[in-house]
């Protein structure tokens, strides 16, 4: 099956995240599945921007190093791409700009300026020139115009296209597909939506990179989709509301990176110790500390496996995809309510950032989990010894309860107690329901596997590396096996997944090898490491040339 | 001569069964049977139910009240209280939520969180324990603890000046302040009483004995004296400035304990209401979204 790769590069400010989205629609709309990077420095205006848009009949989720159009707005999106450019390459490039190019010269100034147009419809014209070069037509370019540019603007932008569309010439031909058009989205669209699924009513968040774009997504839906979404001064603010408002009874996520994770942390140990539900995306990028702010990493697998002074259990799990970020985060926020435990959904850069498409209609939704409400009788004590561990919750407001939240060591109603029997037995009730959730988890899909079994090799991944090792896998004839809950560790699934692995490589965005030293921790065998550390994922034929130093 | 008894109605069913371990003398026994006072007061003349109503601590001395009292209690982490009574209001605008913050609490460690419901005029109450001493880490000085105080941190004498609550409290925007003192009880349960019933946020600062590190009784009952109708201007940001700059927690002044300031805003959590209200098929609106996205 025949796939295509687009890259467009410009300068920040340029709109190339928008631009390389309407590319990804109109590969969608012929039924293609799309996957979208996005790489991006720290700055707002200048400095050099780029999108690879892939399109393929199968599902994707990862990029390839050739593309087969170019489209430049400016001289860098050449110079930084000669690797990229093939015999099949077709660059298009901003004559207004460009000096030095080879290929398809659009005098957009001017395109732009005849047309009376806005600047940005820049964008438009190479839209307008790409649809020509793949043979899609003037109408399914039109569609795609109507769809994503808002009413005032879109003379304009269909006049700019159809310029770009006549201004070069057909070098292949995508042939339509007879599949549905998916909405394509981002790991961050689909994790909110999922928390919204799960059941979501509050989203707190302070702006970090990469989850900046869940604040706004979430915002800008709000009204739509009936939640409360809060921006306070500070990350130790956001998960202290977050925590109040699921004591008051609302169920709340937050979202942040690293850096504002670290402030988290002591909220996060007192939700463990209280037993207040809340719900945590983290996206990883590189660090330490500032690091490579818009750029990927899985390098905070540790750092929220073990976040939070003293012992207490959680809920960590790591989607690979759209698909993944969408259901788990919906049972994420659905298991920290059912066993009063943080849970954490960890997502990088590439993943929170990335365009997907999104068949919302063959994911497999977990089931549905409801908290455990007091049911009124006798006194209520919040803490209250059960056989699993988890004390039926009220909330404040409610008759003949007084509901007593506490960070210190307390006894079954709240009370602040140093007893040694107290303290023990409260300590053990709380790892009854870390116990207790893992014996809900053995029903879910904690680790999957793709490919063949016996298959004498296997590739071990985890996050958003899972589609990249999965093609690159698959020249090998290799297994994949993707761990998606951290915590509690699905020991036993992940023994089965195992049985007859044969070589082992365990590819990670990190430069220590994160899942291998859990893995070791369990007394597994990470097998040896394929790592990469600079801050962007591995495209699939660059993990195909890692794994075969390994595997040949 | 017990202060419940003489200072507010019994009210017995709300001190709960908790051991109280506050030394002997402390300020807070006066904050704890004000506070409890208040609370049966205003759910008897007000009519507001006694389970909902939450109190907030923070970690120090101060806290230990959420424990004493037998309402709903939150009992967080040191300097944090604040954000997580917003999120309570935010959740559930019937509920009057108070936090109990210590001197150290809120003005050292939570302070940004502080500026900030003042700011947005968050609808919580906010009573700060100040002793102007680290108590329960045994005698540091706090962000209003005196120049030249000498604590076990800082034996020879801090060479920084305090803050003043009140007038940080003013220029944040809070729309009601006040100031009270542990040994004026009935005056204090009154400002509770007011602070509580006030929509927005309220902010009482109370002078706090502690009997082990930091006693100014005698200092407190010298120099503090109970405003007077006419003494300030409670809806005039400037005739407040000027009452609450009488003293500066430094230099020897008279000090005003009453309202300063009081006026009404626009309340920050009302415009989120709205978005959650009913019970929204939060599911198929979702989907919509999704839709959207094809």
């Amino acid at each position: 099956m025949r796939e295509y790769s687009v890259l467009i590069g410009g300068k920040a400010g340029e709109g190339i995240n928008t631009a390389g989205l309407s590319i990804a629609r109109l590969f969608s709309r012929l039924g293609y599945r799309t996957y979208m990077y996005f790489d991006y420095p720290s700055l707002i205006r200048g400095g050099h921007n780029f999108a690879i848009i892939r399109a393929s009949a199968r599902p994707i989720g990862a990029h390839r190093t050739p593309v087969d159009v170019l489209l430049a707005f400016d001289q860098n999106s050449i110079e930084n791409h000669r690797q990229r450019i093939h015999r099949g390459t077709t660059v298009i490039y901003d004559a207004s700009q460009v000096t030095k190019g080879e290929g398809y010269g659009l005098p957009i100034d001017t395109i732009v300026r005849e047309e009376d147009a806005p600047p940005i419809t820049g964008n438009s014209a190479m839209l307008g020139a790409l649809a020509r070069v793949a043979g899609i037509g003037r109408d399914v370019l039109g569609d795609v115009l109507r769809e994503s540019v808002p009413a005032k603007h879109l003379e304009a932008n269909l006049r700019v296209a159809g310029r770009g569309y006549d201004g070069v010439e057909s070098a292949f031909s995508v042939e339509p597909l007879d599949a549905p058009t998916l909405p394509i989205m981002t790991g961050n669209e689909a994790a909110g939506l999922g928390l919204v699924h799960g059941g979501l009513e509050s989203y707190v968040a302070y702006p970090m990179t990469p989850t900046s774009n869940l604040l706004h997504f979430l915002a800008g839906q709000a009204e739509d989709l009936s939640i409360k979404v809060l921006h306070p001064e500070n990350e130790i603010s956001v998960i202290l509301m977050a925590l109040g408002l699921a004591y008051a009874g609302e169920k709340a996520a937050v979202g942040t990176s690293g850096g504002g994770f670290c402030l988290m942390t002591e909220g996060l140990s007192f939700a463990g110790m209280a037993e207040i539900p809340v719900t945590i995306v983290m996206g990883q990028r590189p660090g330490p500390s500032t690091g490579m702010p818009t750029y990927t990493a899985q390098t905070d697998l540790h750092f929220v496996l073990n976040a939070g002074q003293g012992e207490f259990p959680r809920f960590v799990v790591a989607p690979g995809d759209i698909e993944e970020a969408y259901t788990w985060s919906s049972t994420a926020l659905m298991l920290s309510w059912k066993y009063q435990v943080p849970s954490i959904i960890l997502t990088d850069k590439t993943l929170a950032e990335g365009g997907y498409s999104f068949d919302i209609e063959k994911i497999a939704l977990h089931p549905d989990l409801e908290p455990v409400l007091w049911d009124g009788a006798g006194e209520y004590r919040r803490y209250a010894r059960t056989d699993d561990g988890v004390s039926p919750l009220a909330f404040p407001g409610r008759e003949g309860a007084v509901v007593r939240a506490n960070s210190y060591a307390h006894d079954e109603v709240g009370f602040t107690t140093e007893e040694a029997g107290a303290v023990t037995a409260l300590q053990e009730k709380r790892f009854a329901k870390g116990e207790s959730l893992k014996a809900e988890l053995a029903a879910y899909p904690t680790v999957k596997i793709y490919g063949p079994r016996n298959a004498g090799a296997t590739v071990v991944c985890w996050g958003s590396e899972k589609w990249a090792c999965i093609e690159a896998a698959e020249r090998f004839g290799a297994r994949v096996v993707q761990p998606l809950v951290f915590a509690p560790f699905p020991a036993r699934a992940w023994k089965e997944a195992m049985i007859g692995a044969g070589k082992v490589v365990c590819v990670e965005n990190n430069a220590t090898g994160q899942l291998a030293r859990l893995l070791r921790q369990q007394g597994f065998d990470p097998g040896r490491p394929v790592l990469k550390y600079d801050g962007r994922p591995f495209a699939v034929d660059e993990l195909e040339a890692r794994l075969r130093e390994v595997l040949a | 001569m017990s202060p419940q008894r003489s200072a507010g109605r019994p009210a017995g069913g709300l001190i709960s069964p908790a051991a109280n371990t506050w030394c002997p003398g402390c300020g807070n026994f006066a904050i704890e049977h004000m506070m409890k006072s208040a609370i049966a007061e205003l759910s008897e003349e007000e009519g507001i139910p006694l389970h909902n109503f939450v109190l907030l601590g923070g970690i120090g001395c101060h806290g230990k009240l959420v424990d004493y009292l037998n309402v709903n209690g939150f009992y967080g982490i040191h300097g944090r209280s604040i954000p997580a009574a917003t999120g309570m209001r935010l959740a559930n605008p019937d509920l009057k939520i108070i936090c109990h913050v210590g001197d150290g609490d809120i003005y050292a460690e939570g302070l940004d969180h502080l500026i900030f419901a003042a700011k947005r005029n968050s609808d919580i109450t906010v009573i700060v324990h100040d002793n102007r001493v680290y108590g329960l880490t045994t005698g540091q000085y706090t962000p209003t603890s005196p120049f030249g105080f000498r604590g076990r941190s800082t034996p020879g004498g801090i060479s920084e000046h305090p803050i003043n609550p009140l007038e940080l409290m003013l220029a944040a925007g809070a729309t009601h302040i006040a100031r009270g003192y542990t040994k004026k009880v009935r005056h204090l349960k009154d400002l509770f009483k007011e602070a509580i019933l006030h929509r927005g946020f309220s902010f009482v600062d109370v002078l706090q004995i502690c009997a082990t590190y930091f006693n100014l009784t005698d200092y407190y009952n010298e120099h503090t004296y109970e405003m007077q109708e006419g003494d300030v201007e409670t809806g005039r940001f400037e005739s407040a400035l000027d009452k609450i700059r009488e003293w500066d927690y430094d230099r020897d002044a008279p000090i005003a304990l009453g309202t300063f300031y009081s006026v009404r805003r626009p309340i920050y959590e009302e415009k989120f209401q709205a978005l959650t209200a009913g019970r929204p098929d939060r599911r198929a609106l979702v989907r919509k979204v999704i839709e959207r996205s094809r």
